[in-house]
């Protein structure tokens, strides 16, 4: 499915950035998959400042629906504070700034009379740190319809048990639901319980914020293998430090850093297949090919 | 030892400290010393509790018994303590019940909505500056408003509404504190969720908070039970010879000033009681009753303690499970 250009460019240049990260082939009929879809997510001229401090410059880059972009960079290239200004995260912190539009299916989210409620149902957010609340696994799950007045209790537990399936966590805890304290699961599970309970709410985006940054190597592969399986039905944006994961598991990649006066922004965006085999920008080779960062 | 090892010794950051090599004396000594001390601080606080129980429970030895709890006083028997007891509860509830919810709202306040400014820097720092007033100052403060400008005259209800005065302040400040003590990330996760502030509020933060919210009721309520100088002055020092507590008919005009159950009557507390027979009593069982009335009051503050504490699982249990 890949275009002939680009079978050549691959012959052209014999010696890839990166052989450590291989690129799965499924993901080079998925860049093809995507190319057709609707743009989910429209960044435009995003900046965003704490104070005098700016931390995000003048970035503009689109998400496909149904679609996993990663974006990658050295700390402090503005990522996660870029990701957060998609669901407004950035507005609890005291003397943040964002100009710019973002548009959500042609919604502007930073226009001050967006419902940020709202906008937060329909773009789910996992946190670096599993953070479930400390109550029962059920309770963790319904959290999110109960405030919004779901109080049928068929209902959330049919969409517990829906949301758990989805997050692959059901079979492991499906016998003590109520019992079972949330904080008492492992790492992993309570990741996966962070996503039952963003899925819950039914978003159409999930951004993750280097969601498997804090669990091992096995719970890491499964919270991967769980955005590919998540990819078909969500659009997913993910914050990740580990190279090999954004190879792994995204369709597009984008490429963060900073500038000299520590401001981040985008070097450059593309399919990561591209990217992490014949990325335009210097920057971009010097970073995945561990000369820099 | 050392001879067989020394060319593994050899490492990237040149040669290593064998593991046997003595820390040096000085920094051993600093280590027992502190232990020592630490241990010795912690041991001397629990012995002084413990003899100031164990002075007030063999003290009581032969008074505490249930007649000295229920009865009434008595100038010619040893008697008891029952309106004396009543009052000590009756006004603790009744400032409890304006200082709790107040404090909690003003610690939500503070802590989730009013920011870092010159404002509120100004209320926290009126809050501390309110709450080492000597409480002598309190109770005369009181003993001008209530007693004489509102001409309430000695009431439980001016004592309790001095005492609020005396403790809301404490009471918001550890409230805001126990509330702030909750990670932001767990604020963060509920509004990531599509919570809005007062859910998030009312069903993560609230509930995290509750085992530093019950320390602050405790704090608080400890307060009321020890604090003798702001009632003397506003809820009165008179020894009541009886309580009817099957007076409920509001429509008599004997019940506010007389009915137990009026906040619009004189109330002596157990602090204020045994301050005054300690210094003015004259009776005969006048000794026997300070000291029965010492370990009641102890024994009151721990029932509290451990009540407040019981009662603040539940409320998690239930706040959290919702």
């Amino acid at each position: 499915m890949n275009s002939g250009d680009d079978m050549l460019a691959t012959a052209i240049q014999p010696a890839p950035v990166l052989r450590a990260i291989d690129v799965p082939a499924r993901m080079a009929r998925d860049e093809a998959a995507t190319e057709s879809n609707s743009i989910k997510i429209d960044a435009r001229h995003v900046s965003i400042s704490y104070g005098q401090k700016v931390a995000v410059r003048d970035v503009s880059l689109q998400v496909q629906a149904r679609s996993i972009l990663a974006l990658i960079g050295p700390s402090g290239s503005g990522k996660s504070t870029f990701l957060r200004c998609f669901n407004r995260m950035n507005d609890l912190i005291p003397g943040a700034s964002v100009q710019g539009t973002v548009s959500l299916e042609g919604e502007n989210v930073m226009d001050p009379d967006v419902s940020v409620v709202e906008l937060r149902r329909r773009v789910g957010m996992v946190f670096q740190r599993p953070n479930p609340f400390p109550m029962s696994i059920f309770d963790n799950v319904a959290y999110g319809p109960r405030r919004r007045g779901m109080k049928d209790r068929r209902k959330l537990e049919e969409l517990v048990e829906t949301s758990l399936k989805r997050a692959a966590l059901w079979d492991e805890v499906k016998d003590d639901l109520r019992r079972k304290s949330g904080l008492a699961l492992s790492g992993g599970q309570q990741q996966r319980l962070c996503i039952a309970r963003v899925l819950a709410t039914d978003p159409e985006v999930i951004l993750m914020d280097e969601p498997a940054s804090a669990l091992d190597p096995v719970s890491t592969l499964r919270i991967e293998e769980l955005m590919r399986e998540l990819r078909k039905a969500y659009t997913i944006v993910i914050v990740t430090h580990n190279m090999q994961q954004a190879a792994r598991v995204s369709d597009v990649t984008a490429f963060f850093t900073m500038a000299e006066d520590r401001a981040g922004y985008l070097v450059e965006t593309g399919p990561t297949g591209r990217i992490f085999t014949r990325p335009t920008e210097r920057l971009t080779e010097d970073y995945i090919s561990g000369r820099f960062g | 030892m050392t001879s067989g090892v020394s060319a593994a010794q050899q490492g990237p950051g040149g040669p290593h400290q064998s593991l046997h090599r003595k820390a040096s004396r000085g920094s051993i000594l600093a280590d027992r010393v502190a232990t020592v001390a630490l241990w010795g601080t912690g041991v001397f606080v629990l012995l002084l509790l413990g003899a100031i129980i164990a002075h007030f429970a063999i003290a009581a030895l032969g008074v505490v018994s249930p007649s000295f709890v229920l009865d009434d006083p008595s100038d010619t028997v040893l008697g008891g303590i029952l309106p004396i007891l009543w009052n000590s509860i009756y006004i603790l509830a009744l400032t409890m019940l304006i200082a709790v919810p107040v404090g909690i709202l003003g610690g939500i306040y503070m802590s989730e909505y009013a920011g870092d400014n010159a404002v509120t820097n100004a209320i926290r720092f009126a809050e501390e500056s309110i709450s080492s007033v000597p409480s002598i100052v309190v109770g005369l403060f009181g003993l001008i408003l209530f007693v004489s400008a509102l001409h309430m005259g000695f009431t439980a209800l001016g004592g309790a509404m001095a005492l609020t005065m005396f403790n809301l302040p404490l009471m918001t400040r550890l409230a805001e504190q126990a509330l702030r003590a909750v990670p932001q990330e767990e604020r963060s996760a509920s509004l990531a969720l599509g919570a809005t502030k007062w859910q998030t509020i009312r069903h993560v933060v609230v509930p995290l908070a509750i085992p530093g919210l019950v320390t602050a009721v405790i704090l608080t309520a400890g307060r009321v039970f020890g604090e003798a100088a702001v009632l003397l002055f506003t809820s009165g020092t008179g020894t009541p010879a009886h309580y009817d507590f099957s007076f409920f008919n509001f429509n008599d005009p004997a019940w506010a000033t007389t009915s137990p159950w009026s906040p619009f009557r004189p109330a002596t507390t157990l602090s204020v009681y045994i301050w005054k027979l300690n210094s003015e009593g004259l009776g005969a069982f006048k000794n026997q009753i300070v000291d029965g009335s010492a370990a009641i009051l102890i024994g009151l503050v721990l029932i509290f303690n451990l009540g407040a504490r019981g009662v603040g699982r539940l409320l998690t249990r239930r706040l959290t499970a919702v």
